[in-house]
């Protein structure tokens, strides 16, 4: 298929699909994108880091990224666009015509399915981007005996948990991620350089 | 039909309304520059915006639209600038409102796509980045974790969260090809059921 096409229409699914906000279209990204080869986690990862540390909605800023990444300024137009269209369409129709479909009984039934659902795939993903991340471990058929123990990035982890935590307690309110991204980039430099 | 449809949507452009439309622009494009970190931050610099400065949607307007952002799919930010675009200034106000909370982000983020290659090949931006990481993968979790201490206990809502961390989990270790969206779909279908079977058996309890 056109490379144009394929990005316009893998979007076009991720923004149908992404339900409770910024992260929890990140499991439905993933593999779309890790399976058609367009990122690496790893890049994957790091573009999280990027779309949370700039303005606007995490999956917007995605979009945007993998697009050009792949295929220049028209990628990216396409792959924004692609994301935002469900959205606007569906907003249109509840808008305009059936402002009550949401408070129908079965809509509301079907949004209790799908909301543990959700929360249940932003934590599997959390789960195994830390496994990759700490151990080395990114599957466990092709990558047998590369099981590797990051020690640095353990204590990264154990830091940033630490700070977290603390923060909550003295300022009664949660960090923001921005700081937080901020404090492991400079434990990063420290600990790796 | 269909085009009936459409027109009722997309009327033609009012005069009037041209105006209002550009401010809906400017408001959208400030809110799209100045919001970092997901959709909740932006619900309150909406509100401060929408409801108390300029008046265009009333309080319990604001509070409908935020839950219908939240039940659709789709990013908050864009949900809320096409609801609150359209009350106010019809299909022309949604259009402009919801392009102008993407520039900002499209600008910024194609501008460091650009360089972000050349960036991370410094040894010391590698090295931040390895930092970096770990701590998308604290975020991701805390995210994860917060939400799931929100969530109604009962024990549909525990056996479909089990099985989707089961599943997502299996489905990346082994790396078998299925996508997440079947699992939301799954998990769609099964509120469903659930309902129509509670429904259906309490009304066989009334007839006796």
């Amino acid at each position: 298929m056109n490379l144009y096409l394929d990005i316009f229409l893998t979007f076009l699914k991720i923004g149908a699909f992404s339900f409770g906000g910024g992260y929890g279209m990140i499991a439905v990204i993933r593999d779309s994108c890790l399976s058609k080869g367009w990122l690496t986690e790893e890049e994957l990862i790091n573009f999280i880091a990027v779309a949370e540390s700039t303005p606007g909605p995490i999956a917007v800023n995605m979009a945007t990224f993998v697009g050009s990444s792949r295929a220049g300024v028209l990628g990216s137009l396409l792959a924004t666009v692609g994301v935002v269209l469900p959205s606007f369409i569906i907003i249109l129709i509840v808008a305009a015509l059936i402002k009550n479909l949401l408070k129908l009984a079965g809509v509301q039934a079907a949004l209790e399915g799908v909301r543990p659902v959700v929360i249940g795939l932003i934590i599997a993903t959390g789960f195994t981007m830390t496994l990759k991340v700490i151990f080395n471990v990114s599957s466990l058929i092709s990558a047998v005996g590369s099981f590797r123990f990051d020690l640095r990035s353990a204590g990264i982890l154990f830091m940033l948990i630490l700070v977290a935590v603390i923060w909550k307690k003295f300022k009664k309110k949660s960090i923001s991620p921005i700081l937080l991204i901020f404090i492991s980039a400079v434990c990063g430099v420290i600990f790796y350089k | 039909m269909l085009f009936f449809f459409i027109y009722a949507i997309i009327p033609p452009m009012k005069n009037s309304s041209y105006k209002k439309i550009i401010s809906l622009f400017l408001a959208f494009l400030k809110t799209g520059a100045f919001t970092f970190g997901g959709g909740y931050a932006m619900i309150a610099l909406l509100e401060r915006e929408f409801v108390e400065k300029k008046k265009w949607i009333d309080h319990d307007e604001f509070v409908d639209m935020v839950a219908i952002a939240e039940s659709t799919p789709g990013p908050i930010a864009i949900n809320a600038a096409t609801y609150i675009g359209y009350t106010t200034a019809g299909f022309w106000g949604a259009l402009g409102s919801t392009i102008a909370v993407c520039i900002p982000s499209f600008v910024v983020i194609y501008t460091i796509s650009l360089f972000f290659d050349r960036f991370l090949a410094n040894v010391y931006v590698a090295a931040a980045f390895k930092g970096i990481q770990v701590c998308v993968c604290y975020l991701i979790l805390s995210a994860g974790i917060k939400l799931l201490k929100k969530m109604k206990k009962e024990p549909m809502q525990i056996i479909l969260f089990s099985a989707a961390v089961l599943a997502m989990v299996c489905i990346t270790l082994f790396s078998v090809r299925f996508s997440s969206i079947f699992l939301i779909i799954i998990g769609a279908i099964t509120g469903l059921s659930v309902w129509l079977i509670s429904k259906a058996l309490s009304r066989k309890g009334e007839r006796r």
